[in-house]
């Protein structure tokens, strides 16, 4: 789809850090490092493990977190260095869908309300009778209907919920949306209802996603590029193919490879990466590379420096020492076999 | 009991809860068998009733608001809806235990994992105290904790939460069930946190020849790891077969619909083509097929009848209209035009 080397970047997040204050002077260390960028028109997909930092990263990105160091860039702009009333505009370009459909709505407030809320508060319409046939349209295009406007959200389902949160996040109109989970407490069988919907959307109107989730597999359904995170660190990023069908970093062949596929002969003949102890505690991350207390291949260097964040390939993005310039020349093959 | 007999045996089972907004109608006459030492898998959407199906054969269900209203569960051969509390209670945790979806609400906050590891030895099994702490510590080996000794002395908290779901899967194991009940026992854990649980229980069910019922909605686990697979929806089971019939012959439009609205890892670019709609309320459940207001294939008399129960092969059955006669040669008219 993005064959243009030119595609222009709409979001652009450099060295970006959130440390959070703990206990006796100590530090969580919830996004350590981050780069990456977003190119307009796309879906780039974050995935990761409970706790790695994607949330972070997803608030750090709309400015609802104050950054610890780095920049967020959202086309030109220093995201962190608005005045109240650039961000007041910031907020019309980008919106964020939440995990919980049930949690992020106002159980005391009608659909309608729910829906028309942002128009309000940015005074999108002259009048009301605008703005309930804006509500209207936004309800048609997340497949409910007008006769759902005044009802209440524990009137829904989960699956409706959430299309309430998208059609409430298109309100006005923005061109970037941060899904965080959108799906993850959806039943599987409507899961889909939703991810089409958010495909659909995004094919008329032309909007840039960010999808953070934990399912690889829906992930790279959705995503065109996907970035892979562990314990603070973004350790690998590329296009989804690619990353499923070369993926360089230890860890992610360890993901893609714990991940059961729905298909009986297939997991017969799979053979898989099953890694070792628990995830280390981000106030406390292991020193060098975060992975090395979990890598099949660590190595000594690994303990005693962070790897760079470096193109290993053509768009293809990793931190890790087997893929330095002078690192060792190993040889990792698959994602079903880690061989050194 | 005959060797070959199933080791448990649930039938016609029907579960209510009286609540304020009426009677839920959970479990609405379930049939299955289990076989020793196999796994079976029920799966289905949020709410269809696999949990207190579950429930119902530990005789967990609270009354109230919960009942049993009828039905059979024979475990080797012995009615448990018949037995006293008493007599369940020397059932539970000895011949067939349990694991919760949520390692946290397992344990007690309050005890080492040592006092509860060997609670259920020493209470049901009368086993000495020291030879209680040497199974605890060999348990705890076999769910990969390492250092058991010193670990035994500590408090829940100080376990990470995959650790915390081996420890609950120690519990369940240590007086040697030939029945284990997994109710989305890794649903809360992280992919590869998941792998390792599933490799143990794998390792465990060569090793000791347990019996398992696993209650997930992962259909990538179920493929993984079951022998035979039930699908429920609304109340009901609506399909059961083995692991391939399932997966490459499913026959039920529900079983077909969620097989179709899952992304596959390993394929790219397919569609994902989603069941429209949502289950039916359990207060007032339809008479007929519970799937109709969603089925594609919708007929008439699906709404008014429950479709009866057919075998598509020997291992295979399914509550479907289309699968009745009259409906396969109406199909074949409507296909020929
Ligand atoms: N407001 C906060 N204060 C302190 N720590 C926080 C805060 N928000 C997040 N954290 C910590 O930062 C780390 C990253 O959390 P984050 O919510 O970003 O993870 P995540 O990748 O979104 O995980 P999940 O998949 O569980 O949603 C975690 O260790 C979390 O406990
Ligand atoms: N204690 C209770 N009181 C009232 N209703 C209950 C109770 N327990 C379960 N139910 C109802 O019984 C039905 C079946 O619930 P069950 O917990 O078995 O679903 P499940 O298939 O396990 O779903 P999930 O995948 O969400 O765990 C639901 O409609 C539920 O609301
Ligand atoms: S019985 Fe009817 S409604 Fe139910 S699944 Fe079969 S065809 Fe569809
Ligand atoms: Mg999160
Ligand atoms: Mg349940």
């Amino acid at each position: 789809m993005f064959e243009d080397k030119e595609r222009k970047k709409i979001l652009q997040v450099h060295h970006v850090k959130k440390y959070f204050p703990m206990d006796r002077g100590k530090q969580l260390k919830a996004v350590d490092d981050v780069t990456f960028h977003v190119y307009k028109g796309e879906t780039f997909g974050l995935v990761g493990e409970s706790g790695c930092g994607k949330s972070t990263i997803g608030r750090t990105i709309m400015g609802l977190y104050n950054k610890t160091a780095g920049e967020v860039i959202f086309k030109g702009r220093d995201v962190h260095a608005l005045t109240e009333r650039e961000k007041h505009a910031f907020y019309r370009e980008m919106q964020m869908i939440f995990q919980d459909p049930y949690a992020s709505l106002n159980p005391r407030l009608t659909v309608r309300e729910i829906i028309s809320e942002p128009m309000e508060v940015h005074r999108l319409f002259p009048n009301k009778r605008k703005q309930n046939a804006r509500v209207d349209e936004l309800l048609e295009e997340v497949g409910l209907n007008r006769d759902h406007a005044n009802r209440y959200p524990h009137e829904f389902s989960g699956g409706q919920r959430q299309r309430i949160g998208i059609a409430r996040a298109l309100a006005l109109d923005p061109e970037f949306i941060i899904a965080d989970e959108p799906i993850s407490a959806l039943d599987v069988s409507v899961q889909a209802q939703v991810v089409n919907l958010l495909k659909t959307l995004q094919t008329e109107k032309g909007l840039t996603f960010l999808f953070i989730a934990h399912d690889l597999s829906m992930v790279k359904h959705i995503s065109d590029r996907i970035g892979v995170m562990y314990l603070g660190h973004l350790v690998e990023l590329t296009e989804s193919d690619t990353l499923y069908d070369d993926p360089l970093h230890p860890y992610t062949k360890a993901l893609l490879s714990a991940i059961p596929i729905p298909d009986p002969d297939i997991e017969e003949k799979r053979e898989r990466i099953i890694l070792k102890g628990e995830l280390p505690s981000p106030i406390d991350p292991p020193s060098g590379c975060v992975f090395r207390t979990r890598c099949p291949v660590a190595m000594d260097i690994c303990a005693r420096k962070t790897p760079t964040w470096q193109e290993a390939k053509p768009d293809h993005f990793v931190a890790c020492h087997l893929y330095n310039e002078n690192g060792p020349k190993v040889n990792i093959q698959g994602h079903n076999k880690v061989e050194v | 009991m005959n060797k070959d007999e199933p080791i448990l045996k649930v039938n016609n089972l029907h579960v209510t809860f009286s609540t304020y907004g009426g009677t839920v109608q959970a479990v609405r006459g379930v049939d299955f068998h289990l076989n020793k030492g196999e796994t079976l898998a029920i799966v289905g959407e949020s709410g269809c009733g696999k949990s207190v199906t579950s429930n119902a054969i530990m005789r967990l269900i609270p009354d109230p608001p919960g009942k049993i209203t009828a039905g059979n569960i024979y475990f080797k051969g012995v009615d448990l809806t018949k037995l006293s509390e008493k007599k369940m209670r020397a059932i539970r945790g000895v011949d067939i235990s349990m694991i919760f979806q949520d390692p946290m609400t397992a344990l007690n906050p309050t005890l080492t994992i040592g006092t509860q590891l060997t609670e259920g030895l020493r209470q049901h099994q009368k086993v000495s105290k020291e030879k209680a702490i040497e199974k605890a510590i060999d348990i705890m080996e076999v769910v990969g904790i390492p250092n058991p000794k010193e670990r035994l002395k500590q408090y829940p908290h100080q376990f990470s939460g995959g650790m915390r779901q081996r420890i609950v899967i120690a519990m369940a194991l240590i007086c040697e069930p030939e029945l284990l009940i997994a109710d989305e026992p890794t649903t809360a854990l992280d992919v590869t946190i998941q792998a390792q649980i599933l490799e143990l229980f794998e390792t465990i069910q060569k090793a000791t020849g347990v019996s398992i019922i696993l209650i997930t909605h992962d259909l990538g686990v179920v493929a993984k790891i079951a022998d035979r697979i039930a699908v429920m929806y609304a109340g009901k089971i609506i399909e059961t077969g083995n692991n391939r019939d399932i997966f490459y012959q499913p026959q039920h439009p529900y079983t077909k619909g969620l097989l179709n609205s899952v992304p596959r890892l390993d394929l790219a670019g397919e569609k994902l083509e989603p069941i429209e709609g949502t289950p039916p309320d359990l207060f007032s459940p339809p008479k007929g097929c519970p799937f109709a207001a969603r089925c594609p294939y919708v007929m008439e008399v699906c709404n008014k009848v429950f479709p009866v129960q057919t075998e598509y092969t020997d291992s295979h059955h399914v509550n479907c209209w289309l699968q009745d006669e009259r409906a396969k040669s109406l199909l074949a008219t409507i296909a020929n035009e």
